[in-house]
């Protein structure tokens, strides 16, 4: 081994130590391991819900027990619901400075870099550690506007009638099972409204840390952009690598109002024992507009496929997505576009990128209405093999029942080209340093859409990704 | 300082098991300059690119030396870091790699910087890289010199490019890593004259700041209007088979192949 690469490895040991560690904490409450009404039921009463969200609760466990689990996409066939944990508060009080955050716990956060963010160019943070949020903090600016974004338990308690309104207006709770065992045990997540007419013009980021083992964490968001709005949100997620799986079942529910336009970043960087089983889905009226824009690099096993639906005319949605598939991992992620009003317009642009046996699929659905006419959907896969053993699928499902629409679907899969290695260390680049400028450029359209700090990062991921690849 | 030299012994080289190269040898001196002038098929190219490693082309016989030490062993970015470049004849597009960034991670992987900052411990994210500031301003003079627009840098690496900004672009690269030694294949190709004016100037600007060794490969005399060779060589069926100074340039033009061929080719 030379000097250099054992060097390289120890910076690399150490970029992953920036997630991989657990924090010591006291929490104040864990329910029992595994799953039951039980604990449905503690979960509301700590909350000290109203009755109609424990109803809420209650026939959604209700419909989670009778839903079978998907037979399709990754092998759920080790996931064992009675292994996790299904609600662990670690603070008693979220704080609102981090002063008021306990210091183990607010080291943590430091560590990841969240307060720095927040103070550089982050409109307002809110920060959740396993089952709750621990901080969250809006600046006066925006909070002056009226701006609302809070975690999700506090939204039921301050803005019970709009979350009445709105939780499983998107995704209903039998949506999926997954979506159902969130509704019944959900805790945490954000709670956006946007006023109309108030454009907030830096991002709002919401940070899921899993710190426990055998946890599982079901936050729950709502975003609501009233018309003329303009939101970005963007979500974080970091893990500690535990022996045992953790769960982190999402669900997120996006109502873009007329003419507004919202965009919901992630950069997910779970650690490999984590199933990361979230459904996203955003509505979406006349004239406004929806982007997702979705990163996933850690987990080990993932079903995701964020949803715009048109509803109003002219609505525009767009599903920009990247992932890294690196050993032993399986992402089972993709996109839908539902066109339900004429000249409704989608875009999907999907990126994967399999290394060792990684496996990426993309799974899509473009369905128009009858009744959309005009309707125009893109869609754009391009797959990118690092080695013979990487697998990659594409399974894009079309179904349109209106005559004059525009449907448009480009797959593409690749390897990284001898041509385009030898051209690059031809210059002086050795040939790590010249795959992954290769990859970064197969990745730029999607990392140019994300904020410069963010941009940083994801290469930096997509480094960590590729050590040991070639060479 | 010692005098280095490029010197390539009766080099055989197969592609996909069939011979291109029958034992090739020449020296090239630093501060001088060859012309390797031949026929389109004669493996001219062939002959560049296994200099350079790339890994298709097969040595099977005889050796390629820089300063005494075989070239064989090494991997493209080392022979590239020791002093050898490769102005390619058709250089590959790269999507999404900016021509600023691509142009920076080789000038910074060049000079030592990536080394220099492991060495030292340097975490920086950019550690590894040439100071923004100083690159900037050593691209600008090169870009000034090449009659290049600086808009030039945000385009991705030759993707879109036409043949003219392509040869350019190599030639930029030259610029910037100021190789002891530089094989230009086909540089003429894709240039107007206009445009084969200003590179040539470039070139023979930098062949005499840096005493650069140089082999301009070329199947036309045009380019050595501008590039004036010491060394002539005529290159046919894999092998050099006359060489001799710059009279044969015109020789050349004047009556083609044909004679050096039913002179020369037979012997061998």
């Amino acid at each position: 081994m030379n000097p250099s690469a054992s060097h390289d490895q120890l910076r690399d040991l150490k970029d992953q130590a920036q997630y991989d560690f657990t924090t010591e904490v006291d929490y104040t409450y864990r329910s029992r391991k595994g799953i039951g009404e039980d604990i449905v039921r503690e979960i509301s009463a700590l909350k000290n819900e109203p009755q109609w969200m424990l109803d809420f609760r209650l026939k959604a466990l209700d419909i989670f027990f009778k839903m079978p689990l998907p037979e399709w996409g990754v092998d759920l066939g080790a996931l064992d619901f009675e292994e996790f944990y299904y609600y662990m508060r670690p603070v008693k009080q979220k704080g609102h400075t981090w002063e008021q955050v306990p210091g183990a716990i607010k080291d943590t956060f430091n560590r990841l870099g969240i307060p720095e963010a927040e103070r550089k160019f982050l409109a307002g943070v809110e920060a959740q550690m396993d089952s709750e949020a621990v901080y969250g903090s809006l600046k006066r600016e925006w909070e002056s506007q009226g701006i609302i974004f809070v975690d999700m338990d506090t939204a039921v308690q301050q803005h019970p009638d709009m979350v009445r309104q709105h939780i499983s207006k998107v995704v209903p709770i039998a949506d999926n099972k997954f979506s159902a065992l969130n509704s019944a045990f959900w805790s945490g997540g954000s709670f956006v409204y946007v006023p109309p007419g108030v454009d907030v013009k830096i991002p709002l980021q919401a940070y899921f840390r899993i710190n426990a083992q055998s946890l599982g964490q079901f936050e729950r968001t709502i975003i609501i952009a009233a018309a003329g709005s303009n939101v970005h949100y963007i979500e974080g997620c970091t893990a500690p690598q535990h022996s045992e799986a953790a769960l982190h079942t999402g669900v997120v529910e996006i109502f873009v109002n007329k003419g507004a336009h919202a965009r919901y970043t992630t950069i997910q960087n779970w650690s490999r024992n984590v199933y990361n089983l979230v459904t996203q889905r955003a509505v979406v009226e006349e004239d406004g507009a929806m982007e997702w824009v979705d990163g996933n690099l850690g987990s080990g096993i993932t079903m995701k496929y964020p949803a715009v639906i048109l509803k109003g005319p002219h609505a525009h949605g767009e599903v920009l997505s990247i992932a890294f598939a690196g050993d032993n991992q399986h992402y089972d992620a993709g996109a839908k576009a539902i066109h339900l009003a004429p000249y409704t317009t989608s875009l999907i642009n999907s990126k994967s990128i399999s290394k060792g046996n990684g496996h990426s699929g993309y799974r899509g659905l473009v369905k128009v209405a009858k009744g959309a006419v005009g309707a125009q959907s893109k869609v754009v896969c391009d797959a990118l093999l690092l080695d013979p053993e990487s697998r990659s699928d594409t399974y894009p499902y079309i179904d349109v029942h209106e005559d004059d629409v525009q449907i448009e679907h480009e797959a593409t899969v690749s390897k990284i080209s001898e041509e385009q290695l030898f051209y690059l260390m031809s210059r002086g680049l050795n040939e790590e340093e010249a795959a992954a400028m290769i990859i970064n450029g197969f990745l730029e359209p999607f990392v140019k859409e994300l904020p410069m700090e963010y941009a940083v990062e994801l290469n930096r991921l997509v480094q960590l990704q590729m050590e040991g690849s070639v060479g | 300082m010692e005098c280095q030299t490029l010197e390539i012994q009766e080099l055989h080289v197969s592609v996909e098991g069939k011979e291109i190269l029958k034992g090739v040898n020449l020296v090239v001196k630093q501060g001088e300059i060859h012309a390797l002038m031949g026929p389109n098929g004669s493996g001219k190219s062939t002959l560049s690119y296994a200099l350079m490693g790339h890994p298709r082309y097969e040595i099977t016989g005889g050796d390629a030396l820089l300063n005494g030490e075989s070239l064989l062993a090494m991997s493209p970015d080392e022979r590239a870091r020791r002093g050898l470049f490769l102005a390619m004849q058709y250089p590959v597009a790269v999507s999404g790699v900016t021509l600023y960034s691509f142009l920076r991670a080789a000038v910074s992987a060049k000079r030592g910087y990536g080394e220099a900052a492991r060495a030292s411990g340097n975490q920086h994210r950019q550690g590894h890289l040439i100071p923004a500031r100083q690159f900037r301003q050593e691209v600008n003079e090169e870009l000034e010199k090449l009659r290049m627009d600086p808009a030039f840098l945000r385009r991705y690496l030759n993707e879109g490019f036409s043949g003219g900004e392509k040869k350019r672009a190599e030639i930029l690269q030259l610029a910037l890593l100021k190789p002891a030694f530089a094989i230009l294949d086909e540089t003429d190709s894709g240039l107007d004259i206009d445009a084969l004016r200003i590179v040539s100037a470039g070139v023979n600007h930098l062949q005499q700041e840096q005493n650069m060794g140089l082999l301009v490969i070329t199947h036309y005399q045009r380019i050595l209007n501008y590039i004036r060779p010491q060394f002539v060589h005529i290159f046919l069926n894999g092998r050099i088979i006359l060489s001799d100074g710059p009279a044969l340039v015109d020789r050349l033009e004047k009556e083609g192949y044909e004679w050096a061929q039913e002179e020369f080719g037979e012997q061998q």
